[in-house]
């Protein structure tokens, strides 16, 4: 019993980080019909940049503050100079150009940083809380209390403020949108650069438990993807249900089964959901009044 | 006072999707005040001119004036703010969001104080949006949809509205009622009209002019009721 309760709070932690890539990919695929293969490099950069910062003397709190605008910079960059040039084009163009751009910014990672791994020092010491037999690290409750705030915040944004409502105007009906008067370039521009915080901020979290290099984002992109497949591409709460799902999945594999198949899991949920639920948990079915 | 200058002025309008020339040079104009009705069959370029003034189909050649001042090249978003609004054909509601966000989206570009004041305005125009205010949009009747897309657009206070094929899919009773609010809507708040129809009976019979475009041209223009009973017209159009 102990035993399970820690692959789950392991399986818990990995999965909010998981559920905040997705949101991620949810963000921008509703303001823009783009699924950003780049959404993993968003987290490295958050994690690399607080490494680096901290490490050449900055503060922790303002390391992390400075990584989650590096990050968005360079949502906003991507946007700007890849995705908006490409306006009109096909999806598959578009998913093309955003894993081009992924592989640049892993490159361009390389050089700024290095080829290494790093931690970061957890935020609040390593001892371990013993709970019903689990131990778990304090940095569980930093990702776990992190992600709970950011589902917090957007949940406030998307209902209780205009842009938000805007934004959602923008993915249900994009030719309306434009029609009442919504910039709706910059609510693309908006959904990179916030999917891009949300990202960073997953990135600072996790790296005191996961360490990060400057390829750590394509594993996430595919497991984050996965699991906004999972709970319905699109949809935000399906996206959190998602990534949990993903994650406990994973650390349950992992230890009742054996760790070597651990990365494998995501992709054989991808597989499951092709074949038997192609519209994901929370996927509407593609029907519209008209 | 008399100006000369119309409130809208369209100059040798052109517009192509891809290599395929939807209008051809169309050129017409629409007075303070005015109801224009313009009328034709499938494909004309109906939807196609709407949409090139509204600023989100890009236009080829021609110019666009509103006001006086030159708008071909402002964006969607700026022609909403100088006072264009359209009510899109199949009126294109934001479905799953709240009926009371789909109008409060109207008035986006909006800051005065006046909002809250504008809503109350169309509930009293349309109660059965007040009634189910809080519920999605998308399940609502057509009929009810097409009465939110009207109130949509007239939360940004516009001062000359579009409406492409309000009775769309309506049933008789619904479309004379339509008709009816767009015909107080011109009288009490002074909002110029310009309506495209496929409905010609109904959009002339209330037109102070019309246009008919045929293949992306102005094939007839005149007063409303002159060209109710013009001879082409009716055999085109009316099926008389």
């Amino acid at each position: 019993m102990p035993e399970l309760l820690q692959f789950c709070v392991s399986g818990l932690t990995v999965g909010a980080v998981y559920a905040l890539v997705a949101l991620g990919f949810t963000i921008i695929y509703n303001a823009s019909d783009v699924v950003n293969f780049a959404q993993g490099e968003f987290v490295m950069i958050g994690g690399m940049t607080t490494v680096f910062a901290t490490a050449a003397g900055v503060p922790l709190p303002l390391a992390a503050l400075g990584a989650v605008l590096v990050a968005m910079v360079v949502g906003l960059l991507l946007h700007r100079l890849a995705i908006e040039p490409a306006r009109g084009a096909s999806p598959v163009t578009l998913i093309i150009i955003t894993i081009g751009a992924s592989i640049f910014l892993r490159g361009l990672a390389q050089v700024v940083f290095d080829k290494q791994f790093h931690s970061l020092p957890a935020f609040s010491g390593n001892t371990p809380i013993r709970f019903g037999g689990a131990a778990i690290l304090p940095q569980s409750f930093w990702v776990l209390g992190g992600a709970a705030v950011i589902v917090a915040v957007l949940w406030a944004f998307f209902n209780r403020t205009l842009i938000g409502k805007a934004v959602l105007a923008t993915a249900a009906n994009r030719l309306a949108a434009r029609l009442v008067g919504i910039n709706t370039s910059f609510v693309m521009g908006l959904s990179f650069v916030m999917s891009a915080a949300i990202g960073a901020v997953a990135g600072i979290l996790v790296t005191p438990i996961t360490l990060t290099s400057y390829d750590v984002g394509m594993l996430l992109a595919l497991k984050g993807f996965a699991a906004a497949m999972l709970g319905g591409m699109g949809n935000p709460l399906g996206a959190v249900v998602g990534g949990l799902a993903v994650g406990l999945l994973e650390a349950l594999g992992a230890g009742y089964i054996s760790s070597t198949y651990k990365d494998a899991i995501a992709f054989i949920v991808i597989l499951i959901v092709l074949f038997a639920l192609p519209g994901g948990l929370f996927g509407k079915a593609s029907v519209e009044r008209v | 006072m008399h100006s000369t200058e119309p409130l809208l002025r369209v100059e040798a309008l052109r517009s192509a999707y891809g290599r395929i020339e939807a209008l051809h040079g169309v050129s017409l104009s629409v007075a303070a005040g005015e109801i224009v009705a313009l009328v034709g069959g499938n494909g004309a370029g109906k939807t196609t001119l709407l949409r090139t003034l509204s600023g989100v189909q890009p236009m080829t050649g021609g110019s666009l004036s509103f006001q006086g001042r030159d708008i071909s090249r402002a964006s969607p978003h700026a022609r909403v703010a100088a006072g264009i609004a359209q009510v899109p054909e199949g009126r294109q509601i934001f479905a799953p969001l709240a009926i009371e966000d789909n109008l409060r989206l109207g008035a986006y570009l909006r800051k005065d104080a006046e909002i809250a004041s504008d809503l109350e305005r169309i509930y009293s125009l349309f109660p059965v949006l007040k009634e189910r205010r809080r519920n999605p949009a998308g399940g609502l009747s057509g009929g009810q949809q097409q009465m939110l897309a009207i109130g949509r657009a007239l939360m940004s206070r516009p001062t000359l509205l579009l409406l492409d094929e309000p009775s769309m899919g309506l049933a008789p009773v619904l479309v004379d009622q339509v008709f009816e609010i767009i015909q107080r809507l011109n009288r009490e708040d002074g909002v110029t009209v310009f309506l495209v129809e496929q409905n010609a009976f109904a959009a002339l019979s209330i037109a102070t002019r019309g246009y008919v475009i045929e293949t992306g041209e102005i094939a007839i223009e005149g007063k409303g009721s002159a060209l109710l009973a013009d001879e082409r017209v009716r055999e085109a159009y009316l099926g008389v």
